[in-house]
Protein backbone atom coordinates (compact mmCIF):
# COMPACT_ATOMS: atom_id res chain seq x y z
CA UNK A 1 0.00 0.00 0.00
CA UNK A 2 2.93 2.43 0.95
CA UNK A 3 4.65 1.64 -2.47
CA UNK A 4 1.31 2.90 -4.28
CA UNK A 5 1.27 5.70 -2.17
CA UNK A 6 4.90 6.34 -3.77
CA UNK A 7 3.79 5.68 -6.92
CA UNK A 8 0.88 8.10 -7.10
CA UNK A 9 2.99 10.97 -5.68
CA UNK A 10 5.42 10.36 -8.46
CA UNK A 11 2.41 10.48 -11.15
CA UNK A 12 1.01 13.95 -9.58
CA UNK A 13 4.58 15.69 -9.31
CA UNK A 14 5.85 14.61 -13.10
CA UNK A 15 2.17 15.32 -14.31
CA UNK A 16 1.96 18.56 -12.77
CA UNK A 17 5.60 19.92 -13.51
CA UNK A 18 5.08 18.86 -16.85
CA UNK A 19 1.86 21.15 -16.67
CA UNK A 20 3.30 24.62 -14.89
CA UNK A 21 6.79 24.57 -15.78
CA UNK A 22 6.38 25.81 -19.18
CA UNK A 23 4.02 28.65 -18.24
CA UNK A 24 5.95 29.61 -14.98
CA UNK A 25 9.75 30.05 -17.86
CA UNK A 26 7.48 32.35 -19.44
CA UNK A 27 6.73 34.26 -16.30
CA UNK A 28 10.19 34.27 -15.12
CA UNK A 29 11.55 35.47 -18.61
CA UNK A 30 9.44 38.07 -19.15
CA UNK A 31 11.36 40.04 -16.32
CA UNK A 32 14.35 39.03 -17.89
CA UNK A 33 16.23 42.41 -19.28
CA UNK A 34 17.60 40.93 -22.45
CA UNK A 35 15.91 40.89 -25.47
CA UNK A 36 17.39 37.22 -25.80
CA UNK A 37 14.47 35.60 -24.09
CA UNK A 38 16.58 32.28 -22.56
CA UNK A 39 19.88 34.52 -21.27
CA UNK A 40 19.04 35.67 -17.85
CA UNK A 41 20.61 39.50 -17.65
CA UNK A 42 18.74 41.29 -14.92
CA UNK A 43 15.38 42.17 -13.87
CA UNK A 44 13.52 44.66 -15.65
CA UNK A 45 9.85 45.65 -15.94
CA UNK A 46 10.40 46.99 -19.09
CA UNK A 47 8.71 44.39 -21.71
CA UNK A 48 5.49 45.18 -19.72
CA UNK A 49 5.84 49.27 -20.70
CA UNK A 50 6.69 48.83 -24.24
CA UNK A 51 3.80 46.18 -24.26
CA UNK A 52 1.31 49.08 -22.85
CA UNK A 53 2.86 51.11 -25.72
CA UNK A 54 1.85 48.83 -28.51
CA UNK A 55 -1.28 50.13 -29.98
CA UNK A 56 -1.92 47.24 -32.30
CA UNK A 57 -1.43 44.69 -29.35
CA UNK A 58 -4.21 47.31 -27.54
CA UNK A 59 -6.40 47.72 -29.82
CA UNK A 60 -6.39 43.75 -30.77
CA UNK A 61 -6.83 43.14 -27.05
CA UNK A 62 -10.15 45.37 -27.00
CA UNK A 63 -11.69 43.69 -29.60
CA UNK A 64 -10.88 40.39 -28.24
CA UNK A 65 -12.61 41.48 -24.92
CA UNK A 66 -15.77 42.80 -26.53
CA UNK A 67 -16.06 39.34 -28.72
CA UNK A 68 -15.70 37.43 -25.72
CA UNK A 69 -18.17 39.02 -23.83
CA UNK A 70 -20.78 38.85 -26.29
CA UNK A 71 -20.32 35.61 -27.33
CA UNK A 72 -20.26 34.37 -23.84
CA UNK A 73 -23.28 36.35 -23.10
CA UNK A 74 -25.05 34.76 -26.08
CA UNK A 75 -23.64 31.16 -25.82
CA UNK A 76 -24.95 30.96 -22.48
CA UNK A 77 -28.66 31.70 -23.26
CA UNK A 78 -28.66 29.93 -26.48
CA UNK A 79 -26.24 27.03 -24.16
CA UNK A 80 -29.07 26.74 -21.66
CA UNK A 81 -32.02 26.69 -23.72
CA UNK A 82 -30.30 23.32 -25.70
CA UNK A 83 -29.83 22.12 -22.01
CA UNK A 84 -32.76 22.44 -21.20
CA UNK A 85 -34.71 20.86 -24.01
CA UNK A 86 -32.23 17.93 -23.41
CA UNK A 87 -32.37 17.47 -19.71
CA UNK A 88 -36.03 18.50 -19.08
CA UNK A 89 -38.22 17.72 -22.15
CA UNK A 90 -37.84 14.68 -22.66
CA UNK A 91 -38.23 12.99 -26.29
CA UNK A 92 -39.15 15.36 -29.07
CA UNK A 93 -38.64 15.71 -32.76
CA UNK A 94 -35.12 16.14 -34.13
CA UNK A 95 -33.83 15.52 -30.12
CA UNK A 96 -31.21 13.15 -31.61
CA UNK A 97 -29.85 16.03 -34.07
CA UNK A 98 -29.70 18.22 -31.59
CA UNK A 99 -27.43 15.89 -29.42
CA UNK A 100 -25.53 15.29 -31.92
CA UNK A 101 -25.18 18.73 -32.62
CA UNK A 102 -24.39 20.52 -29.15
CA UNK A 103 -21.67 17.48 -29.25
CA UNK A 104 -19.56 17.20 -32.02
CA UNK A 105 -18.43 20.80 -32.25
CA UNK A 106 -16.58 19.93 -29.35
CA UNK A 107 -14.33 17.70 -31.26
CA UNK A 108 -14.20 18.44 -34.54
CA UNK A 109 -11.30 20.16 -35.53
CA UNK A 110 -10.90 24.08 -36.02
CA UNK A 111 -9.70 24.06 -39.32
CA UNK A 112 -12.71 22.47 -40.86
CA UNK A 113 -15.07 24.71 -38.28
CA UNK A 114 -13.52 27.59 -39.54
CA UNK A 115 -13.19 26.59 -43.46
CA UNK A 116 -17.09 25.65 -43.46
CA UNK A 117 -18.39 29.32 -41.35
CA UNK A 118 -16.78 31.23 -43.67
CA UNK A 119 -18.05 29.80 -46.71
CA UNK A 120 -21.51 29.80 -45.17
CA UNK A 121 -21.09 33.50 -44.75
CA UNK A 122 -19.68 33.85 -48.08
CA UNK A 123 -22.80 32.14 -49.15
CA UNK A 124 -25.14 34.39 -46.91
CA UNK A 125 -23.57 37.69 -48.58
CA UNK A 126 -24.56 36.41 -51.69
CA UNK A 127 -27.84 35.49 -51.04
CA UNK A 128 -28.60 37.58 -48.78
CA UNK A 129 -26.36 40.44 -48.57
CA UNK A 130 -25.71 39.76 -45.14
CA UNK A 131 -23.50 39.81 -43.73
CA UNK A 132 -21.83 42.29 -45.08
CA UNK A 133 -18.29 41.98 -45.18
CA UNK A 134 -16.70 39.89 -42.43
CA UNK A 135 -15.52 41.12 -38.79
CA UNK A 136 -16.53 41.63 -35.57
CA UNK A 137 -19.81 39.97 -36.18
CA UNK A 138 -18.72 36.50 -38.10
CA UNK A 139 -16.04 36.35 -35.41
CA UNK A 140 -18.82 36.42 -32.72
CA UNK A 141 -21.52 34.02 -34.29
CA UNK A 142 -18.75 31.30 -35.14
CA UNK A 143 -17.34 31.93 -31.56
CA UNK A 144 -20.64 31.45 -30.19
CA UNK A 145 -21.57 28.51 -32.26
CA UNK A 146 -18.63 26.46 -31.01
CA UNK A 147 -18.77 27.68 -27.36
CA UNK A 148 -22.68 26.92 -26.67
CA UNK A 149 -21.91 23.40 -27.08
CA UNK A 150 -19.35 23.48 -24.29
CA UNK A 151 -22.33 25.98 -22.26
CA UNK A 152 -24.77 22.90 -22.88
CA UNK A 153 -22.71 20.15 -21.41
CA UNK A 154 -21.86 22.32 -18.47
CA UNK A 155 -25.49 23.94 -17.91
CA UNK A 156 -26.99 19.88 -18.81
CA UNK A 157 -24.81 17.80 -16.19
CA UNK A 158 -25.89 20.38 -13.46
CA UNK A 159 -29.73 20.08 -14.42
CA UNK A 160 -28.99 16.17 -14.67
CA UNK A 161 -27.76 16.55 -11.36
CA UNK A 162 -30.37 18.44 -9.74
CA UNK A 163 -33.19 16.98 -8.08
CA UNK A 164 -36.30 18.32 -10.34
CA UNK A 165 -38.64 17.60 -7.34
CA UNK A 166 -38.59 21.17 -6.29
CA UNK A 167 -39.93 21.91 -10.11
CA UNK A 168 -42.06 19.49 -9.75
CA UNK A 169 -43.94 20.57 -5.90
CA UNK A 170 -44.05 24.21 -7.70
CA UNK A 171 -46.05 22.78 -10.95
CA UNK A 172 -48.31 20.92 -8.41
CA UNK A 173 -48.96 24.29 -6.49
CA UNK A 174 -50.41 26.19 -10.31
CA UNK A 175 -46.63 28.01 -10.91
CA UNK A 176 -46.70 28.45 -14.78
CA UNK A 177 -43.21 27.21 -16.35
CA UNK A 178 -41.95 30.31 -17.07
CA UNK A 179 -42.26 31.69 -13.51
CA UNK A 180 -40.51 28.11 -12.08
CA UNK A 181 -37.73 28.47 -14.60
CA UNK A 182 -37.13 32.30 -13.08
CA UNK A 183 -37.47 31.20 -9.49
CA UNK A 184 -36.52 27.85 -8.93
CA UNK A 185 -34.25 26.60 -12.10
CA UNK A 186 -32.24 29.74 -12.53
CA UNK A 187 -31.09 30.25 -9.17
CA UNK A 188 -29.89 26.46 -8.74
CA UNK A 189 -27.98 26.11 -11.79
CA UNK A 190 -26.58 29.95 -11.56
CA UNK A 191 -22.97 28.40 -10.92
CA UNK A 192 -23.09 26.49 -13.90
CA UNK A 193 -24.20 29.44 -16.11
CA UNK A 194 -21.29 31.23 -14.63
CA UNK A 195 -18.65 28.46 -14.93
CA UNK A 196 -20.11 28.51 -18.59
CA UNK A 197 -19.99 32.30 -18.94
CA UNK A 198 -16.71 31.97 -18.31
CA UNK A 199 -15.68 29.21 -20.34
CA UNK A 200 -17.36 30.91 -23.55
CA UNK A 201 -15.49 33.84 -22.32
CA UNK A 202 -11.96 31.98 -22.47
CA UNK A 203 -12.39 29.78 -25.54
CA UNK A 204 -13.60 32.86 -27.81
CA UNK A 205 -10.32 34.90 -26.71
CA UNK A 206 -8.13 32.04 -27.20
CA UNK A 207 -9.51 31.24 -30.63
CA UNK A 208 -6.89 31.57 -33.29
CA UNK A 209 -8.10 28.97 -36.25
CA UNK A 210 -11.78 29.79 -36.81
CA UNK A 211 -11.30 33.83 -36.11
CA UNK A 212 -8.44 33.82 -39.09
CA UNK A 213 -10.87 32.05 -41.07
CA UNK A 214 -14.00 34.18 -40.91
CA UNK A 215 -11.98 37.55 -39.92
CA UNK A 216 -12.28 40.35 -42.71
CA UNK A 217 -9.04 41.90 -43.44
CA UNK A 218 -10.16 44.75 -41.26
CA UNK A 219 -10.58 42.96 -37.77
CA UNK A 220 -7.34 41.28 -36.55
CA UNK A 221 -8.44 40.10 -32.67
CA UNK A 222 -5.47 39.38 -29.58
CA UNK A 223 -4.47 35.81 -30.91
CA UNK A 224 -4.25 36.70 -34.32
CA UNK A 225 -1.81 39.50 -33.55
CA UNK A 226 0.51 37.08 -31.35
CA UNK A 227 1.12 34.56 -33.76
CA UNK A 228 1.76 37.01 -36.82
CA UNK A 229 4.33 38.45 -33.77
CA UNK A 230 5.27 34.81 -32.59
CA UNK A 231 6.06 33.36 -36.27
CA UNK A 232 9.01 35.60 -36.16
CA UNK A 233 10.22 33.68 -32.98
CA UNK A 234 10.52 34.45 -29.34
CA UNK A 235 9.93 38.44 -28.00
CA UNK A 236 9.93 39.36 -24.67
CA UNK A 237 6.53 41.38 -24.68
CA UNK A 238 5.27 38.53 -25.78
CA UNK A 239 6.17 36.60 -22.05
CA UNK A 240 4.95 39.81 -20.35
CA UNK A 241 1.75 39.35 -22.13
CA UNK A 242 1.26 35.80 -21.48
CA UNK A 243 1.94 36.50 -17.73
CA UNK A 244 -0.55 39.27 -17.49
CA UNK A 245 -2.95 36.82 -18.98
CA UNK A 246 -2.02 33.91 -16.83
CA UNK A 247 -2.10 36.05 -13.31
CA UNK A 248 -6.01 37.79 -14.68
CA UNK A 249 -6.90 34.03 -14.93
CA UNK A 250 -5.63 32.97 -11.64
CA UNK A 251 -7.47 35.50 -9.83
CA UNK A 252 -10.77 35.31 -11.73
CA UNK A 253 -10.63 31.25 -11.18
CA UNK A 254 -9.37 32.23 -7.21
CA UNK A 255 -12.08 34.61 -6.76
CA UNK A 256 -14.99 32.23 -8.61
CA UNK A 257 -13.61 29.76 -6.18
CA UNK A 258 -14.06 31.47 -3.02
CA UNK A 259 -17.60 32.84 -4.09
CA UNK A 260 -18.91 29.42 -4.94
CA UNK A 261 -17.01 27.49 -1.84
CA UNK A 262 -18.93 30.30 0.36
CA UNK A 263 -21.88 29.83 -1.39
CA UNK A 264 -22.14 26.46 -1.02
CA UNK A 265 -20.82 26.59 2.78
CA UNK A 266 -24.40 29.14 3.20
CA UNK A 267 -26.57 26.55 1.35
CA UNK A 268 -25.02 23.84 3.94
CA UNK A 269 -25.35 25.63 6.99
CA UNK A 270 -29.12 26.19 5.90
CA UNK A 271 -29.78 22.87 5.67
CA UNK A 272 -28.27 22.08 8.91
CA UNK A 273 -30.32 24.50 10.61
CA UNK A 274 -33.40 23.18 8.60
CA UNK A 275 -32.59 19.38 9.58
CA UNK A 276 -31.29 20.13 13.27
CA UNK A 277 -32.46 19.29 16.37
CA UNK A 278 -36.24 20.78 17.35
CA UNK B 1 -46.39 41.10 -35.71
CA UNK B 2 -49.89 43.00 -35.38
CA UNK B 3 -51.61 42.38 -32.21
CA UNK B 4 -54.73 43.65 -30.74
CA UNK B 5 -53.59 45.79 -28.50
CA UNK B 6 -55.56 48.47 -26.42
CA UNK B 7 -53.41 51.06 -25.64
CA UNK B 8 -54.76 50.97 -21.40
CA UNK B 9 -54.28 46.76 -21.50
CA UNK B 10 -52.03 46.24 -19.04
CA UNK B 11 -49.16 44.48 -18.78
CA UNK B 12 -50.87 40.79 -17.58
CA UNK B 13 -53.00 41.16 -20.33
CA UNK B 14 -50.58 41.90 -23.04
CA UNK B 15 -48.56 38.10 -21.83
CA UNK B 16 -51.78 36.64 -21.84
CA UNK B 17 -52.17 37.68 -25.21
CA UNK B 18 -49.18 36.65 -26.53
CA UNK B 19 -49.66 33.24 -25.23
CA UNK B 20 -52.56 33.43 -26.93
CA UNK B 21 -51.43 34.65 -30.23
CA UNK B 22 -48.53 32.05 -29.63
CA UNK B 23 -50.57 29.09 -28.66
CA UNK B 24 -52.72 30.07 -31.90
CA UNK B 25 -50.18 29.49 -34.40
CA UNK B 26 -49.22 25.84 -32.35
CA UNK B 27 -46.17 28.02 -30.81
CA UNK B 28 -46.06 27.43 -26.67
CA UNK B 29 -43.15 28.16 -24.69
CA UNK B 30 -41.89 24.32 -25.02
CA UNK B 31 -41.19 24.68 -29.01
CA UNK B 32 -39.48 27.85 -28.51
CA UNK B 33 -36.85 26.47 -26.05
CA UNK B 34 -36.06 23.58 -28.66
CA UNK B 35 -36.00 25.90 -31.70
CA UNK B 36 -33.93 28.59 -30.97
CA UNK B 37 -30.95 26.88 -30.28
CA UNK B 38 -32.30 23.83 -32.97
CA UNK B 39 -32.25 26.23 -35.99
CA UNK B 40 -28.67 28.39 -34.58
CA UNK B 41 -27.26 24.60 -34.83
CA UNK B 42 -28.48 23.72 -37.77
CA UNK B 43 -27.86 27.18 -39.50
CA UNK B 44 -24.61 27.76 -38.50
CA UNK B 45 -22.80 24.08 -37.70
CA UNK B 46 -25.18 21.87 -40.34
CA UNK B 47 -25.45 23.76 -43.34
CA UNK B 48 -21.97 25.24 -43.44
CA UNK B 49 -20.98 21.48 -44.30
CA UNK B 50 -23.37 21.53 -47.01
CA UNK B 51 -21.58 24.18 -48.38
CA UNK B 52 -18.28 22.79 -47.86
CA UNK B 53 -19.38 19.66 -50.16
CA UNK B 54 -20.51 21.76 -52.79
CA UNK B 55 -17.67 23.88 -53.08
CA UNK B 56 -15.26 20.54 -52.71
CA UNK B 57 -17.38 19.59 -56.14
CA UNK B 58 -17.00 23.24 -57.99
CA UNK B 59 -13.93 24.88 -59.83
CA UNK B 60 -11.93 27.02 -58.62
CA UNK B 61 -11.74 30.69 -60.40
CA UNK B 62 -9.89 34.21 -59.92
CA UNK B 63 -12.85 36.10 -58.87
CA UNK B 64 -14.25 36.78 -55.42
CA UNK B 65 -15.62 34.18 -54.05
CA UNK B 66 -13.11 32.29 -56.09
CA UNK B 67 -15.00 29.61 -57.15
CA UNK B 68 -17.27 28.40 -60.20
CA UNK B 69 -21.25 27.75 -58.99
CA UNK B 70 -22.26 24.39 -59.53
CA UNK B 71 -25.89 25.31 -61.40
CA UNK B 72 -25.27 27.62 -64.32
CA UNK B 73 -27.58 29.13 -66.17
CA UNK B 74 -26.17 28.71 -69.96
CA UNK B 75 -26.69 31.29 -72.89
CA UNK B 76 -28.15 28.20 -74.80
CA UNK B 77 -30.78 27.94 -72.25
CA UNK B 78 -29.36 24.75 -70.72
CA UNK B 79 -29.35 24.25 -67.61
CA UNK B 80 -25.57 22.93 -66.62
CA UNK B 81 -24.90 20.92 -63.36
CA UNK B 82 -20.81 21.32 -63.43
CA UNK B 83 -19.30 18.40 -60.92
CA UNK B 84 -16.27 18.91 -60.63
CA UNK B 85 -14.30 15.67 -59.48
CA UNK B 86 -11.01 17.10 -60.30
CA UNK B 87 -9.83 18.92 -56.56
CA UNK B 88 -10.88 14.95 -55.34
CA UNK B 89 -9.01 13.30 -57.74
CA UNK B 90 -6.19 15.66 -57.47
CA UNK B 91 -5.99 14.61 -53.76
CA UNK B 92 -5.83 10.93 -54.55
CA UNK B 93 -3.26 11.36 -57.30
CA UNK B 94 -0.71 14.16 -55.14
CA UNK B 95 1.79 11.87 -52.36
CA UNK B 96 0.94 15.11 -50.40
CA UNK B 97 -1.97 14.53 -49.56
CA UNK B 98 -1.81 10.83 -48.73
CA UNK B 99 1.27 11.41 -46.92
CA UNK B 100 -0.17 14.53 -44.99
CA UNK B 101 -3.48 12.43 -43.57
CA UNK B 102 -0.99 8.78 -42.55
CA UNK B 103 1.46 11.29 -41.04
CA UNK B 104 -1.52 13.08 -39.02
CA UNK B 105 -3.28 10.04 -38.26
CA UNK B 106 0.21 8.73 -36.31
CA UNK B 107 1.15 12.09 -34.94
CA UNK B 108 -2.63 12.04 -33.52
CA UNK B 109 -2.59 8.32 -32.47
CA UNK B 110 1.07 8.48 -30.77
CA UNK B 111 0.11 12.08 -28.73
CA UNK B 112 -3.24 9.86 -27.67
CA UNK B 113 -1.44 6.80 -26.24
CA UNK B 114 1.22 9.55 -24.33
CA UNK B 115 -1.67 11.53 -23.33
CA UNK B 116 -3.07 8.07 -22.19
CA UNK B 117 0.20 7.19 -20.42
CA UNK B 118 0.58 10.61 -18.68
CA UNK B 119 -3.25 10.76 -17.70
CA UNK B 120 -4.05 7.86 -16.36
CA UNK B 121 -1.88 7.81 -13.43
CA UNK B 122 -2.48 11.34 -12.43
CA UNK B 123 -6.27 10.95 -13.03
CA UNK B 124 -5.60 7.92 -10.76
CA UNK B 125 -3.87 9.27 -8.01
CA UNK B 126 -6.48 12.54 -7.68
CA UNK B 127 -9.58 10.26 -7.57
CA UNK B 128 -7.76 8.25 -4.53
CA UNK B 129 -6.55 11.74 -2.90
CA UNK B 130 -8.28 12.52 0.33
CA UNK B 131 -11.45 14.31 -0.41
CA UNK B 132 -10.57 17.59 0.24
CA UNK B 133 -7.53 17.24 -1.73
CA UNK B 134 -9.61 15.94 -5.12
CA UNK B 135 -10.67 19.33 -5.67
CA UNK B 136 -7.91 21.31 -5.27
CA UNK B 137 -5.80 18.80 -8.02
CA UNK B 138 -8.61 18.86 -10.02
CA UNK B 139 -8.67 23.12 -10.59
CA UNK B 140 -4.85 22.68 -10.89
CA UNK B 141 -5.37 20.50 -13.74
CA UNK B 142 -7.62 22.98 -14.99
CA UNK B 143 -6.28 26.07 -14.70
CA UNK B 144 -3.60 26.23 -17.65
CA UNK B 145 -6.62 25.31 -19.44
CA UNK B 146 -8.37 28.41 -18.92
CA UNK B 147 -5.15 30.38 -20.04
CA UNK B 148 -4.14 30.96 -23.45
CA UNK B 149 -3.34 27.88 -25.86
CA UNK B 150 -1.35 29.77 -28.00
CA UNK B 151 0.36 31.13 -25.65
CA UNK B 152 1.28 27.80 -23.51
CA UNK B 153 2.15 26.10 -27.39
CA UNK B 154 4.42 29.49 -27.45
CA UNK B 155 6.40 28.85 -23.91
CA UNK B 156 7.48 25.20 -25.20
CA UNK B 157 9.49 27.33 -28.45
CA UNK B 158 11.64 28.97 -25.40
CA UNK B 159 12.35 25.20 -23.69
CA UNK B 160 12.86 23.37 -26.82
CA UNK B 161 14.83 25.91 -28.53
CA UNK B 162 19.09 24.90 -29.39
CA UNK B 163 19.74 27.39 -27.29
CA UNK B 164 16.68 26.85 -24.87
CA UNK B 165 15.81 26.27 -21.24
CA UNK B 166 16.24 22.12 -21.34
CA UNK B 167 19.03 22.38 -23.87
CA UNK B 168 20.53 24.64 -21.25
CA UNK B 169 19.84 22.90 -18.08
CA UNK B 170 21.36 19.58 -20.02
CA UNK B 171 24.86 21.20 -20.91
CA UNK B 172 25.20 22.87 -17.43
CA UNK B 173 24.22 19.01 -16.09
CA UNK B 174 26.97 17.83 -18.57
CA UNK B 175 24.57 14.98 -19.39
CA UNK B 176 25.29 16.16 -23.27
CA UNK B 177 27.69 17.39 -24.70
CA UNK B 178 26.03 20.06 -27.74
CA UNK B 179 22.27 21.33 -27.62
CA UNK B 180 19.62 18.24 -28.41
CA UNK B 181 17.94 19.41 -32.30
CA UNK B 182 13.95 19.19 -30.59
CA UNK B 183 12.15 22.00 -32.02
CA UNK B 184 11.39 21.53 -35.58
CA UNK B 185 10.49 17.90 -35.04
CA UNK B 186 8.18 15.32 -34.66
CA UNK B 187 8.87 15.37 -31.13
CA UNK B 188 8.10 18.85 -30.48
CA UNK B 189 4.79 18.45 -32.08
CA UNK B 190 4.10 15.17 -29.73
CA UNK B 191 5.10 17.41 -26.88
CA UNK B 192 2.95 19.98 -27.47
CA UNK B 193 -0.12 18.12 -28.74
CA UNK B 194 0.16 16.03 -25.11
CA UNK B 195 0.86 19.35 -23.11
CA UNK B 196 -2.15 21.27 -24.84
CA UNK B 197 -4.87 18.12 -24.62
CA UNK B 198 -3.79 16.52 -21.26
CA UNK B 199 -7.03 18.10 -18.94
CA UNK B 200 -9.15 16.70 -21.78
CA UNK B 201 -7.19 13.46 -21.16
CA UNK B 202 -7.84 13.39 -17.34
CA UNK B 203 -10.62 14.90 -16.66
CA UNK B 204 -13.37 11.79 -18.27
CA UNK B 205 -10.19 9.47 -16.61
CA UNK B 206 -11.39 10.94 -13.30
CA UNK B 207 -15.06 10.94 -13.83
CA UNK B 208 -15.11 7.56 -13.83
CA UNK B 209 -12.53 6.48 -11.83
CA UNK B 210 -13.85 8.50 -9.20
CA UNK B 211 -17.18 6.71 -8.80
CA UNK B 212 -15.42 2.87 -8.88
CA UNK B 213 -16.57 1.11 -6.08
CA UNK B 214 -13.97 0.25 -4.02
CA UNK B 215 -15.46 -2.45 -1.97
CA UNK B 216 -14.65 -4.32 -5.07
CA UNK B 217 -10.59 -3.87 -4.42
CA UNK B 218 -10.87 -4.14 -1.41
CA UNK B 219 -12.71 -8.05 -1.91
CA UNK B 220 -10.19 -8.71 -4.71
CA UNK B 221 -7.27 -7.80 -1.56
CA UNK B 222 -9.25 -9.76 0.85
CA UNK B 223 -8.92 -13.03 -1.24
CA UNK B 224 -5.60 -12.62 -2.03
CA UNK B 225 -5.45 -10.73 -5.51
CA UNK B 226 -1.94 -8.75 -6.16
CA UNK B 227 -2.29 -5.25 -6.05
CA UNK B 228 -1.28 -5.32 -10.22
CA UNK B 229 -3.72 -7.95 -10.87
CA UNK B 230 -6.13 -6.25 -9.10
CA UNK B 231 -6.00 -3.03 -11.21
CA UNK B 232 -6.08 -4.90 -14.52
CA UNK B 233 -8.48 -7.11 -13.81
CA UNK B 234 -11.08 -4.19 -12.14
CA UNK B 235 -10.28 -0.79 -12.23
CA UNK B 236 -8.55 -1.09 -15.63
CA UNK B 237 -11.88 -2.96 -17.56
CA UNK B 238 -14.37 -0.42 -15.34
CA UNK B 239 -12.77 2.79 -16.36
CA UNK B 240 -12.65 1.66 -19.96
CA UNK B 241 -15.29 4.16 -20.98
CA UNK B 242 -13.13 7.04 -19.68
CA UNK B 243 -10.38 6.05 -21.27
CA UNK B 244 -12.56 5.84 -24.78
CA UNK B 245 -13.93 9.10 -24.18
CA UNK B 246 -10.44 10.94 -23.17
CA UNK B 247 -8.49 9.25 -26.25
CA UNK B 248 -11.30 10.49 -28.61
CA UNK B 249 -10.93 13.96 -27.03
CA UNK B 250 -7.65 13.74 -27.58
CA UNK B 251 -7.55 11.98 -30.51
CA UNK B 252 -9.96 13.83 -32.78
CA UNK B 253 -8.73 17.41 -33.00
CA UNK B 254 -5.12 16.41 -32.76
CA UNK B 255 -5.16 14.73 -36.15
CA UNK B 256 -6.90 18.53 -37.94
CA UNK B 257 -4.35 20.11 -35.55
CA UNK B 258 -2.93 23.51 -36.74
CA UNK B 259 -1.24 25.73 -34.42
CA UNK B 260 0.95 23.25 -32.80
CA UNK B 261 2.96 21.79 -35.74
CA UNK B 262 2.72 25.44 -37.36
CA UNK B 263 4.64 26.97 -34.51
CA UNK B 264 7.07 23.26 -33.17
CA UNK B 265 6.92 21.52 -36.38
CA UNK B 266 9.41 21.51 -38.68
CA UNK B 267 8.46 23.78 -42.19
CA UNK B 268 7.89 21.52 -43.94
CA UNK B 269 5.77 18.58 -41.57
CA UNK B 270 2.93 17.36 -42.92
CA UNK B 271 -0.55 17.84 -40.94
CA UNK B 272 -3.26 17.68 -42.47
CA UNK B 273 -4.77 21.07 -40.72
CA UNK B 274 -1.68 22.37 -41.61
CA UNK B 275 -2.12 21.59 -45.55
CA UNK B 276 -6.00 23.03 -45.63
CA UNK B 277 -4.25 25.77 -43.83
CA UNK B 278 -1.87 26.41 -46.91
CA UNK B 279 -4.14 25.58 -49.49
CA UNK B 280 -6.69 28.42 -47.87
CA UNK B 281 -4.80 30.90 -47.17
CA UNK B 282 -1.59 30.95 -49.23
CA UNK B 283 -2.81 29.27 -52.59
CA UNK B 284 -6.80 30.49 -52.22
CA UNK B 285 -7.66 27.75 -53.58
CA UNK B 286 -11.01 27.28 -52.22
CA UNK B 287 -12.24 24.24 -53.64
CA UNK B 288 -9.27 22.22 -53.18
CA UNK B 289 -9.35 23.51 -49.66
CA UNK B 290 -12.79 22.33 -49.32
CA UNK B 291 -12.06 19.01 -50.71
CA UNK B 292 -8.78 18.62 -48.14
CA UNK B 293 -12.12 19.14 -45.35
CA UNK B 294 -14.65 16.71 -46.63
CA UNK B 295 -11.63 13.93 -46.88
CA UNK B 296 -10.63 15.10 -43.29
CA UNK B 297 -14.12 14.55 -41.83
CA UNK B 298 -14.35 11.56 -43.94
CA UNK B 299 -11.36 9.71 -41.55
CA UNK B 300 -12.45 11.01 -38.89
CA UNK B 301 -16.49 9.97 -39.53
CA UNK B 302 -15.93 6.64 -37.20
CA UNK B 303 -13.97 8.01 -34.00
CA UNK B 304 -16.45 11.33 -34.57
CA UNK B 305 -19.33 8.51 -34.30
CA UNK B 306 -18.16 6.44 -31.54
CA UNK B 307 -17.68 9.60 -29.62
CA UNK B 308 -21.22 10.68 -30.29
CA UNK B 309 -21.99 7.18 -28.94
CA UNK B 310 -20.44 6.96 -25.99
CA UNK B 311 -21.90 10.35 -24.90
CA UNK B 312 -25.23 8.62 -25.64
CA UNK B 313 -24.60 5.69 -23.27
CA UNK B 314 -23.34 8.13 -21.13
CA UNK B 315 -25.92 10.04 -20.44
CA UNK B 316 -28.67 7.11 -20.40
Amino acid sequence: MRRMGVFRLTALVIGFAFLYVPILSLIVYSFNESRLVTVWSGFSTQWYGRLLENQQVLDAAWLSVKIAAITATGAVVLGTLAALALARFGPFRGRTLLTGMTTAPLVMPEVITGLSLLLLFVALEQWLGWPRGRGMTTITIAHMTVSLAYVTVVVKSRLASLDDSLEEAAMDLGARPLKIFLVITLPIIAPALVAGWLLAFTLSLDDLVIASFVAGPGASTLPMVIFSKVRLGVSPDINALASLMVGLVALAVVLVGVVLARQQRRAREARNMHAGPP
Amino acid sequence: MNLPMPAAASLRERTQQLRQWLHGRGLNARTLVIAVPWLWLALFFLVPFIIVLKIAFSEAQIAMPPYRPLLEWGADQVLQLRLNLGNFLFLLQDDLYWQAYLNSLRVALVSTLACLALGYPMAYAIARAPGNWRLILLMMVMLPFWTSFLLRVYAWIGLLKNNGLINNALLWLGLIDEPLVMLQTDFAIYVGIVYSYLPFMILPLYATLEKLDLTLLEAAEDLGCRPWRAFMSITLPLSAPGVLAGCLLVFIPAAGEFLIPALLGAPDSLMIGRVLWTEFFNNRDWPVASAVAIALLLVLLLPIMLWQWAQRTQDR
